[in-house]
C-alpha cells in the first residue's frame, strides 16, 4: 500500500508499505477514504515531538471502510464505513471507565503521561496513522463509529479531532451565560472552539491570530470579533481595553507548541527544541483572563518543560483546565448540532490534496501558503 | 470597570444573540454538556467486553516507560528500535518520564535516526531528496510570495531559519565529505 512516511524534520514522502496485519483479536484494518493533516501533525513534521521515528506514518484524523476484523470484534463487520476518533483507547482501564478516553492506560507502553494517538510518535504509543491507504485500528469495538447515512464525509473526518477538540475546549472553559471568551488561534481547533462558545451561551467571542485570512474566517464562520496581534504592540493590553480593563472570563489556548509572537520563545521551542512548546499563547491567555477566570488549553504541547508564567496564574487565582479531547464522548451531541444546522465543520476545509502530493500538502499547511486552513488528504483521488 | 462591583456590560442581550447566532445557548446548562462531570464512572458505556484486554503478541522486544508496571496489552509496532538511534532510545527508556534526560535523549536519538536513515537511503535506489521531500516546490505553485508579502504575518521574522535547519546538515555533511575526499587525493 502507499503511505506517507516521515523521513526527518521537514521531510516526508510516499512509500510502499505492507498492508498492516491484525495484531490483536479486537483489531480492525480500515481502508482509508479520507484523512486530514492536523495542526499538531506539524509539531511532528518539525521534529518537536520526542521519539518521532523515521519510517512512521502520521495521521490521526481519518475515515474509511472496514476491510478486516479480528476474532473478538462484535460491533463492526467488513464493509462498514467508520469514523475513528484520534484516541486509541481500550474502554476498560481505570481512566476509560471514567470517560477519560484520551488518558487510556492500556495502549501506550512508551509513556504514562499521555494516552495512545494514531500516527503521533512513539511517545503516543508507536501506532501508524491514517495518511495511508490502510491503517490498523485497535479496539475496534470501542473507538470507531459507523458514519450515519446523513453525514457528509468531510464533516465526519473533521469530527475525529478538530471539531471535537474545539468543542471540548469550550467546555473546559466552563462558559456561563454572557461570558466574554477569548480564543487564541484561528486554526481549525480555534475556529471550532469559538463557534462552540456561542452554543454554551457566550456573550462575546474574540479570536486572536496573526493570519488575516484566518481572522476573516473567524468572523464569517464563527461570528467572532477579531484582533490581529501583529498589529498591536501588546495584545494583552488590547484585551484589557476590550473588556473595560476587567479581562476575559474565559480564555482558550488553541495554538499550542508553535505559537508565534515572541521571537525568543518561538525560536527556542519550535526551531531549537529547547522547550516542550512555545508558550506564548498560553502566557497571553494567563495574562488576558480576568482574576478568578478560567484558562482552557487544547493546543498541543510536547512533554518537556516550557517557560509558562505560572506565578501570574497563581496570583490571579486562575482555574487552568486542559486535556486531549475524549472524542467519542462529544459525538452524540455534536451529531445533533450538525443535524440542527448549528455546526458545519467542513466549512473550514480549504485544500483537498492527493496522497501522492503529501509533501506539498505539509509544506503548504506548515508555511500557511494559499490561505490554507484545513487540508484534507485523499488516498485514492484518481479512483 | 473592575474598580466597582458591577460587571462591565459589553455583550448584547441573550435574546439578541439567540436571534443572530445559530444554536446560541443550545448547551447553556453547564451540567448538560458531554464532558460534565469530567469523570463519570460508566464502564459499560465504552463497548469494551473485557475487564482487561487480551495481550497483543510481543514479536520483538518492546521498550516501555519504567513508570508502567508491565508492557501495555496493546501497543504500536510502527518502527522498532534499530541502529545507533535505537541504542540511544533504549538507554533513554531507562529514565522515567519525569527526568529531562529521558526526553533530551529521545530528541537526540531522533536526529541520529534522521542522519542514519538519510545515509542508508543513499545505498538504495531511492535516496532521500530534500527538494521533493520538503515539498518546497509548492512555494512556486501555491503563491509562496503572495502568501507572505504585505500580510503582517508574525512568522516572517524567523522563516529564514527553516532553510538553514533543513539544508544545514546536508551542507555540513557535503563539506566534510568533500574535504575528506580532497584530502585523500593530496
Amino acid at each position: 500500500m502507499r503511505a506517507m512516511v516521515y523521513r526527518g524534520p521537514y521531510k516526508v514522502r510516499i512509500e510502499e508499505k505492507d498492508i498492516p496485519p491484525i495484531e490483536h483479536p479486537n483489531d480492525a484494518i480500515v481502508r482509508v477514504e479520507l484523512a486530514a493533516i492536523c495542526g499538531s501533525d506539524l509539531h511532528l513534521y518539525h521534529g518537536m515531538m520526542p521519539d518521532t521515528r523515521v519510517g512512521t506514518t502520521f495521521g490521526h484524523e481519518f475515515i474509511g471502510v472496514v476491510e478486516e476484523v479480528g476474532s473478538s470484534v462484535q460491533n463492526l463487520t467488513r464493509g462498514d464505513r467508520v469514523m475513528v476518533p484520534f484516541n486509541v483507547y481500550c474502554g476498560s482501564c481505570f481512566f476509560c471507565a471514567r470517560g477519560l478516553y484520551s488518558n487510556c492506560h492500556n495502549v501506550n507502553p512508551n509513556a504514562t503521561a499521555v494516552g495512545g494517538i494514531y500516527g503521533y510518535s512513539h511517545t503516543c504509543g508507536g501506532y501508524d496513522g491514517g495518511q495511508a491507504e490502510y491503517v490498523r485500528v485497535p479496539f475496534a469495538d470501542v473507538g470507531p463509529t459507523i458514519i450515519p447515512d446523513w453525514m457528509d464525509d468531510e464533516d465526519a473526518v473533521l469530527l475525529t479531532d478538530a471539531t471535537a477538540t474545539g468543542y471540548f475546549g469550550a467546555q473546559l472553559g466552563d462558559i456561563a451565560e454572557g461570558d466574554t471568551v477569548v480564543v487564541f488561534g484561528a486554526g481549525p481547533v480555534g475556529l471550532m472552539a469559538a463557534k462552540s462558545s456561542w452554543l454554551m451561551g457566550a456573550g462575546r467571542v474574540i479570536v486572536i491570530d496573526h493570519l488575516e485570512y484566518r481572522l476573516e474566517k473567524a468572523r464569517s464562520f464563527a461570528h467572532a470579533e477579531t484582533f490581529n496581534f501583529a498589529e498591536y504592540d501588546d495584545i494583552v493590553v488590547e484585551m484589557k481595553k476590550a473588556t473595560d480593563y476587567l479581562g476575559a472570563d474565559v480564555v482558550i489556548d488553541a495554538v499550542g507548541a508553535e505559537a508565534d509572537g515572541n521571537f525568543l520563545q518561538h525560536v527556542s521551542a519550535a526551531k531549537f527544541k529547547l522547550q516542550g512548546g512555545s508558550p506564548i499563547a498560553l502566557n497571553w491567555a494567563i495574562d488576558s483572563v480576568r482574576k478568578g477566570g478560567t484558562v482552557s488549553v487544547v493546543g498541543a504541547y510536547g512533554p518537556m518543560f516550557s517557560a509558562v508564567k505560572f506565578g501570574d496564574a497563581l496570583n490571579k487565582g486562575l482555574t487552568l483546565r486542559m486535556n486531549q479531547a475524549p472524542v467519542k464522548r462529544q459525538w452524540p451531541r455534536l451529531f445533533e448540532h450538525i443535524q440542527n444546522g448549528y455546526l458545519k465543520p467542513s466549512d473550514i476545509v480549504t485544500h483537498r490534496i492527493p496522497l501522492e502530493h503529501i509533501a506539498e500538502g505539509y509544506h503548504i499547511f506548515s508555511a500557511k501558503l494559499d490561505d490554507c486552513i484545513k487540508p484534507l488528504i485523499v488516498p485514492n483521488s484518481a479512483a | 470597570m473592575p474598580y466597582t462591583a458591577d460587571k462591565p456590560q459589553s455583550a448584547p442581550s441573550s435574546d439578541e444573540l439567540r436571534a443572530r447566532i445559530p444554536g446560541w445557548g443550545a448547551d447553556l446548562d453547564p451540567k448538560d454538556r458531554p464532558s460534565f462531570p469530567r469523570e463519570r464512572f460508566d464502564p459499560g458505556a465504552t463497548g469494551a467486553h473485557w475487564d482487561f484486554p487480551e495481550r497483543q503478541e510481543e514479536k520483538v522486544p518492546r521498550e516501555r516507560s519504567i513508570e508502567h508496571r508491565f508492557l501495555t496489552p496493546v501497543f504500536g509496532t510502527s518502527a522498532p528500535l534499530h541502529g545507533k538511534s535505537g541504542e540511544i532510545r533504549r538507554y533513554a527508556y531507562g529514565f522515567s518520564e519525569a527526568r529531562a534526560a529521558h526526553w533530551l535523549l529521545l530528541l537526540a536519538a531522533d536526529r541520529v535516526d534522521a542522519i542514519e536513515s538519510h545515509l542508508r537511503s543513499f545505498l538504495t535506489l531511492r535516496p532521500d531528496n530534500p527538494i521533493t521531500e520538503t515539498g518546497v516546490l509548492s512555494e512556486f505553485t501555491h503563491h509562496g510570495i503572495r502568501s507572505r508579502i504585505g500580510r503582517k504575518r508574525a512568522d516572517t521574522s524567523h522563516t529564514w531559519i527553516d532553510p538553514i535547519l533543513v539544508a544545514g546538515p546536508w551542507l555540513i555533511a557535503g563539506t566534510i565529505a568533500y574535504s575528506l575526499f580532497s584530502g585523500r587525493k593530496k
